[in-house]
């Protein structure tokens, strides 16, 4: 694949989890940079994603969702071909609160792939990535989906089914 | 109702991401189940479909705050210092259900930990560990 086939592709993935991810919508999630195994995507402030109404700063949990968002994406900017993927484990340091009334960004390097992990580094911030609002170490399992058809999720897992048939 | 209902109430309807994603809770004595009903704009993954972790990871972080509120008058909301997510199974288009252990609480950090489970409380679907910096009413 060309670099500009690379490039295309990293920014359609981009676009279709902003748009087709009805969270990522719903908080009005920007892919800003893509590409070479890293992405920067940026939150914007609004009322509804505030944690803390006495100081208005926003909610650690958006922070988690765009640094999950992030990191997903920043895998897929290091992969040649899209597979599905899901967050194994994800660990975020709080080191500051975010400046109420700004939007926050998000960082992510996709820095090592095997065939089965993904393992990613991501920071939030306002506007240094050395000043971080948070920090976030995830490892990310490669091909999740495989075999599973669409809509697979309104049908109980097989082991689920087994156990629900036995009780 | 009592003071821990109070709080608990208080405590979540003032979290304005807690009622963009729908959560509330309930209490059973000093027992506390946080409930996340399912809706379409918590979905990260459309194909499957699959409850964005993001969100499933800020429901378990809420819950283990609302846990920490329940257990005592807190003057402010406590900082979160570090969490750490597992995610067990992909969260389907149910409602989710969440309780929170408190580990340890310290005069100035709590150790938490919380479960996230959907249709069986021995299937969970993802868990969470979690340190909070507490800033009690006395300060």
């Amino acid at each position: 694949m060309s670099t500009q086939n690379a490039a295309d592709q990293h920014r359609l993935i981009a676009n279709t989890m902003n748009e087709g991810s009805p969270q990522a919508r719903a908080l009005g999630f920007e892919t800003l940079e893509i590409g070479d195994a890293v992405a920067i995507l940026k939150v914007p402030y609004r009322p509804e994603v505030v944690g803390d109404p006495e100081t208005g700063v926003i909610a650690g949990g958006v922070v988690t969702t765009l640094l999950d968002h992030a990191s997903g994406q920043a895998v897929h900017a290091a992969l040649t071909q899209w597979t599905s993927i899901a967050t194994l484990d994800l660990r975020i340091d709080y080191m500051r609160p975010a400046e109420p009334g700004r939007d926050v960004l998000a960082r992510a390097h996709c820095y090592k792939v095997t065939r089965s992990v993904a393992f990613v580094r991501a920071v939030a911030y306002e506007d240094d990535p050395d000043n971080p609002v948070a920090a976030a170490q995830a490892a990310f399992m490669l091909d999740s989906s495989a075999g599973k058809k669409p809509g697979a999720n309104f049908k109980p897992p097989r082991g689920q089914r087994e156990a629900g048939a036995k009780a | 109702m009592s003071d821990a209902d109070n709080r608990l109430t208080a405590m979540l309807g003032s979290i304005p991401y807690a009622r963009f994603i729908g959560m509330r809770a309930e209490l059973a004595g000093d027992e506390m189940t946080a409930i996340l009903p399912f809706s379409d704009h918590i979905v990260g993954n459309p194909m499957l479909p699959a409850i964005h972790g993001g969100v499933l990871g800020a429901f378990m972080e809420m819950t283990a705050l609302a846990q920490l509120s329940v257990a005592e008058p807190l003057k402010r909301q406590p900082r979160t210092i570090d969490i750490s997510i597992e995610y067990l199974r992909s969260g389907r288009p149910l409602t989710t259900y969440a309780r929170a252990k408190i580990i340890k609480v310290g005069r100035r950090i709590a150790n938490v930990h919380v479960q996230a489970w959907q249709e069986q409380r021995a299937a969970p679907i993802a868990a969470l560990r979690g340190h909070f910096l507490l800033t009690s009413t006395e300060d």
